[in-house]
């Protein structure tokens, strides 16, 4: 089983959530499709949505809600 | 003066400003600092600095607790809260007094009662200045809604009580749009914000953003000036000018006097900006709401007066009178500021942090660049994306484009990219150069000029 991974195209904070009351939009062992957002990176006050860009049976996130995070800093690993 | 020490609340370049004008005053300077600004320009140059936290604001620039501690570390006599962050917060207004030191601002129970949209547009209206025609609070139903549009006139904005920042408004142009888009509006707003309370207010159709600058010391009220700022983007400006282009100068008289009289009406003291919106084919003025603090383009106002705002509100706090009478002040010439911020026009303004590998800055005869950029200074991703303030200062608006033109073609910044560019073209632009703008001009001719797909979808 190989791994695929998801990096961030931008620098700033990762958020998990799309608000902080909402659930996450994605839990670690959920399937993704390419187009499903798995974050947001607020970088300089705006917000950017992540997609996850692969397909894969489960997610796995290396980084935690509200981490501050670099360019290219990889995200999250999913099972192909 | 009652101070002669201060702490910094804030970053940035408006740190970096407030530190030259205590300087200028004698005061010795402390700088509070997050993790991530170690290395700012404002450490290097205030006297002191103390770390107040992580990179995220909530934990360091907007953690009271941490500011008072450092002041208190510090013995600091006075904290100026710059703008944004902490700067109009009346409870850490009160809290810095209730400390023993004093608030470089007005009170908190007046930060308060002007940061309150409907309060403020009670003072507002008491003290005689004209406010946007529309409902007084809640419209209960149809009936009502239809009486007071009769009064004002279309276009009118349906807006949700509960709503803020632009969502929840239904524009309608004649009463069959209005009769329809009334009860959907309600049901809506009930539906996204649990309140489905509506107001309504009369559509100023291509306005311009005018602003006074007011000054108190809770004893005498004055102004100086207005500036415009017309050109926004989201409603953040990007380019503003001090005098406003093409302000009659009855109108100009009648706006000023204005601001002065609802400073006067709340004992105002310190420096604060009055906000309008100028319909240029009635020639009437709104308000819209008053900024208790420094504005980030408080440098074209300094420009063409010759005052320094920032010095001026340490005195004011210090417990000096007003170092100037409205007879000692006037408008000198014309002053644009342009902003410059981390965000790459050709990628819908996205915002993009990194090292600044090379600064070169203009200078000459009113010339003035307010940055917190050194060679090889590294822009962090977590705070707002302005980077400096290219202000120029010309003996007519004519005049200080041409100088604009040539400040824009010797700033250069390299290693990231920045708003430069759309200012060369924008100081070029007829429509700019002729003055002829508004509110949603901006918008409008980047769709047309400038816009380019984006790469990554920005969703807030």
């Amino acid at each position: 089983m190989s791994k695929l991974e998801i990096k961030s195209p931008l620098p700033g904070m990762f958020y998990r959530r799309p608000s902080p009351e909402a659930p996450p939009f994605r839990n670690d062992g959920d399937p993704v499709t390419a187009d499903d957002v798995i974050g947001l990176v607020e970088v300089m006050k705006s917000f950017h949505e992540v997609k996850a860009g692969v397909a894969g049976k489960a997610i796995r996130f290396l980084v935690e809600d509200a981490d501050a995070i670099m360019a290219g800093q990889t995200l999250a690993e999913v099972d192909a | 003066m009652n101070i002669r020490s201060v702490l910094i609340a804030n970053r940035g370049e408006i740190a970096v400003r407030i530190i030259k004008a205590a300087k200028a005053l004698g005061l010795r300077t402390v700088q509070v600092y997050s993790q991530a600004d170690a290395k700012s320009l404002a450490v290097r140059l205030a006297d002191e600095a103390i770390e107040i936290g992580p990179p995220a604001a909530r934990k360091s620039y907007l953690n009271v607790d941490a500011i008072l501690a450092a002041a208190a570390a510090a013995g600091v006599d006075a904290i100026h809260p710059g703008y944004g962050f902490l700067s109009e917060n009346g409870d850490f207004a009160d809290a810095v007094v209730a400390a023993g030191m004093i608030f470089v601002g007005p009170s908190g129970a007046a930060i308060r009662l002007l940061g309150d949209k409907v309060a403020a547009r009670q003072v507002a209206a008491m003290a005689g200045v004209p406010t946007v025609p529309g409902s007084d609070g809640r419209v209960l139903d149809l009936i009502e809604a239809r009486a007071i549009v009769s009064k004002i006139g279309f276009p009118v904005m349906i807006k949700a009580a509960a709503g803020g920042g632009g969502r929840g408004i239904r524009i309608a142009q004649d009463f069959d749009e209005f009769d329809r888009q009334f009860p959907q509006a309600a049901t809506e707003a009930t539906a996204a914000f649990g309140d489905g309370g509506l107001y309504l207010e009369k559509v100023i159709e291509r306005a311009r953003h005018v602003e006074v600058q007011i000054l108190g010391d809770g004893t005498n009220f004055v102004h100086c000036f207005e500036r415009e700022c017309s050109l926004q983007r989201r409603r953040q400006k990007v380019w503003e000018e001090a005098p406003a282009v093409g302000l009659p100068a009855g109108v100009r008289e009648k706006l000023c006097a204005s601001a002065v009289a609802l400073a006067r009406s709340v004992g105002y003291r310190g420096a604060g900006t009055v906000e309008y919106l100028y319909d240029e084919a009635t020639q009437a003025f709104y308000f819209i709401e008053v900024n208790t603090r420094i504005q980030v383009e408080h440098p074209v106002t300094e420009m063409v007066t010759g005052l320094d705002l920032v010095q001026e509100m340490l005195r004011i706090a210090g417990g000096l009178p007003l170092s100037a009478g409205q007879d000692d002040i006037a408008i000198r010439g014309h002053a644009i500021e342009c902003r410059i911020n981390a965000e790459d026009p050709d990628r819908n303004f996205m915002p993009w942090p990194g090292v600044v590998e090379k600064l070169e800055t203009p200078s000459g005869d009113g010339v003035r660049f307010d940055t917190l950029l050194f060679d090889g200074y590294e822009v962090p991703p977590f705070y707002d994306s302005l980077l400096g303030k290219l202000i120029v200062h010309g003996a007519n608006r004519a005049d200080c484009l041409a100088r604009l033109r040539a400040a824009l073609r010797s700033l250069k910044i390299v290693g990231i990219p920045t708003t430069l560019p759309l200012h060369t073209v924008l100081a070029l632009d007829p429509d700019v150069v002729a003055g002829r703008f508004h509110t949603r001009f901006l918008e409008q001719w980047l769709e047309a000029r400038f816009a380019a797909p984006a790469s990554v979808k920005e969703v807030v």
